[in-house]
């Protein structure tokens, strides 16, 4: 890849590649659409109108800039770094996801495509999709997998409530990635005036970009306000991947900052060895799915398996590309956090400073818990506190044995 | 342009004045036995060209039907090792049917492009289809694969314009796919007379026969998409008749190899009558 001298920022090259990463690996029915979103793409980031849009958007629908809090008690807690969490919880909807779904509706709208198609895992995604569609108009249908939209009911429900058509989706496990596979059906099926709304940093290229381009807002807020509060960089950024899009928001605009260790945290479900984790990056492979080269779950055959967590936004056996690529060249460290850890790491937050995390990120939680103690006090760690836990009570309470 | 089995059998179904009857069977689907039986059983009733699915978890471009028979090989036990192994056991008593084998990138990636294109040769397969890599990769398989001595065919679409298409059919060969729907396998009836427009419109483009596919059902279809396509492509009817042959606990009945062969047979009388009067 060509990359501008001291800068790891530039990617991906024309081809989408993030070193051997991304790509764009769809049927050929799909790359004529490809290519026009790609070229839609280039002129709306070109455009000053459509950031004004977005920048609005952002404020005035989202709530952003989301705060930047000092954690004390966590961090007297644990008697090491400062621990400091991007508080992306906040935002309208709940999570990240809405970043994304802002910048993308509105690309969709500068492309003429009037319905909107989306999949979902833990229906983060989901809502945050039927949001933006309800506030702009657009009819909007949903992909989940059967076995999620049994485990997350309220997400369900709500993206219901917005207007949007649930499919559940049957084929294979009825997880993520099976959602994503009839998403693509549909895309395949529809090609004239649908949207597809991806909501991971990861599928074929630019979706990889845009993503991230879009969930750089974390990062870059998250850089003004720590140099602001403590008038440096942070040693350490933290954040939960699956398939990435929140951390990539975060760390993508550290990538240049060398002396920031930059760190994702993946789902290690029930442990490494067998095969209920999501630790693609821990203990996949390279491999071509979704329209994407990167790390994937699967056997020696080629064959993409079923990956386990306790969060269902982590489901997902791959993971987007530029993360694979930064894996490689040693930028960004990825570590396995169990289902128990982040279970622990969710109750600890709740009773310490009284914000109730999503699971995904209690599992960047879980990671943060262990490597604060190692550190000095005068040292600090940003985490992505990406979602909260509204969504998890039910299952949490499942899990600890409460009658709910 | 190349000369292989797959370029030998279309010039001879064009000298016969009819279309080539290409079928898709899923290797080891219901299992890996009665798939051999099937495969065996093609050329006779009928099959010009056969295209053996290598199957794959996660089928992104194909319908209901033969996203079960992925699945049914590969709870049975399927291998791209034992799909080449059946490939090698035809070709002991058939020399001339081409077979094309048709899937998804990741379960040759796994193995190595440049590996599997070598094996594939040997084991006798002619030709391959993957929906998953676009001409904009064709350094990865398509160019190690014309390397070998293998046909690479490419897929054209409804959405592949005239502007695209030179790049499609730059490093195709063997024939051209068109893809006679935008969507899914076995989806949709497709309208004959856009499929004419479509192949006179590829034909512009490429010296190469043109084969249609995606919602051929029955004889009908494949008597009216053979009239304009030098090649008619079956595959979710026939995948769907190997389902509705099997028992309640979902294994092969005596009924299975019959219940194929007699579909293929009357789709090849219906693409043996295409252009009769």
């Amino acid at each position: 890849m060509v990359q501008t001298p001291n800068t790891i920022r530039s990617g991906p090259d024309d081809r989408g590649h993030f070193g051997i990463y991304g790509g764009r690996y769809v049927a050929e029915t799909l790359m004529p659409l490809i290519l026009e979103l790609e070229k839609a793409y280039n002129e709306a980031k070109a455009d000053p109108e459509f950031h004004g849009e977005l920048e609005s958007l952002n404020t005035h629908y989202t709530g952003r800039p989301s705060p930047m809090y000092f954690a004390e008690r966590l961090t007297e807690e644990l008697g090491g770094a400062k621990i400091y969490f991007k508080r992306d919880e906040l935002n309208h909807t709940g999570s990240h996801k809405i970043n994304n779904c802002l910048g993308q509706i509105l690309l969709a709208m500068r492309m003429g495509k009037t319905r909107i198609i989306a999949e979902t895992g833990a229906g983060q995604h989901g809502v945050a999709t039927a949001t933006v569609c309800a506030r702009f108009g657009l009819p909007c249908v949903v992909y989940m997998g059967a076995t999620d939209v049994e485990r997350q009911k309220p997400n369900v429900f709500r993206m219901k409530l917005l207007g949007a058509e649930i499919v559940p989706v049957t084929a294979g496990a009825g997880t993520l990635k099976d959602a994503m596979n009839e998403a693509l059906r549909d895309w395949v099926t529809n090609v004239d005036d649908t949207y597809y709304l991806i909501g991971t940093a990861a599928g074929p290229h630019p979706y990889p970009e845009l993503v991230r381009d879009f969930q750089s807002v974390i990062g870059k807020e998250a850089r003004e306000q720590i140099l602001e509060l403590e008038g440096r960089l942070p040693d350490a950024v933290v954040a939960a991947v699956g398939g990435g899009s929140n951390a990539i928001g975060l760390f993508h605009p550290f990538l240049d900052d060398e002396s920031v260790e930059i760190v994702g945290v993946e789902a290690g479900g029930r442990g490494l060895t067998g095969e209920e984790h999501c630790a693609s990056l821990t203990a996949g492979k390279p491999g071509v799915l979704h329209g994407n080269r990167t790390y994937l779950l699967q056997d020696e055959d080629g064959q993409i398996l079923e990956g386990h967590s306790i969060s269902a936004g982590l489901d997902y056996p791959g993971i987007g590309p530029e993360h694979s690529w930064l894996n490689d060249i040693g930028r960004a460290k990825y570590v396995p956090i169990m289902d128990h850890e982040a279970l622990e790491a969710f109750q600890m937050l709740t009773k310490v400073e009284g914000i109730i995390p999503a699971l995904e990120p209690a599992h960047a939680l879980a990671h943060v818990v262990k490597m604060a103690p190692k550190m000095r006090k005068d040292q600090i760690i940003v985490m992505n506190l990406c979602g909260r836990g509204d969504k998890d009570v039910f299952a949490v309470g499942e899990m600890l044995g409460f009658d709910l | 342009m190349t000369d292989t089995r797959i370029d030998r059998r279309f010039k001879a179904c064009a000298d016969a004045n009819r279309p080539a009857l290409v079928t898709f069977i899923t290797a080891g689907d219901p299992d890996l036995e009665t798939s051999k039986s099937i495969l065996k059983s093609l050329p006779a009733a009928g099959a010009d060209v056969i295209e053996l699915g290598m199957p794959f978890s996660d089928p992104m471009a194909e319908g209901i039907p033969i996203q079960l028979a992925s699945q049914r090989a590969l709870k049975g036990g399927q291998k791209m090792d034992k799909t080449l192994q059946m490939v090698r056991g035809f070709r002991e008593d058939d020399q001339d049917t081409p077979i094309i084998l048709m899937g998804y990138y990741n379960p040759i990636y796994i193995r190595d492009p440049k590996l599997f294109v070598k094996e594939a040769k040997d084991a006798g397969v002619d030709g391959l289809i993957l929906v998953d890599i676009p001409p904009e990769a064709d350094d990865e398989l398509c160019i190690p694969a014309l390397e070998a001595g293998l046909n690479f065919i490419r897929l054209a679409t409804p959405t592949t314009d005239d502007e695209r298409l030179p790049a499609v059919l730059a490093n195709t060969s063997g024939f051209v796919y068109y893809v006679s729907v935008t969507g899914v396998t076995g989806s949709g009836a497709m309208n004959a007379g856009n499929v004419v427009d479509a192949v006179q419109r590829i034909k512009g483009h490429t010296d190469l026969p043109v084969a249609v596919g995606f919602g051929v059902k029955t004889a009908e279809d494949a008597a009216r998409i053979g009239k304009a396509a030098d090649g008619v492509v079956v595959g979710s009817v026939i995948v769907e008749a190997i389902r509705n042959s099997l028992d309640d606990a979902g294994v092969a009945t005596e009924k299975t190899v019959k219940a194929v062969t007699d579909l293929v047979s009357s789709l090849a009388e219906g693409a043996a009558r295409a252009r009769k009067a």
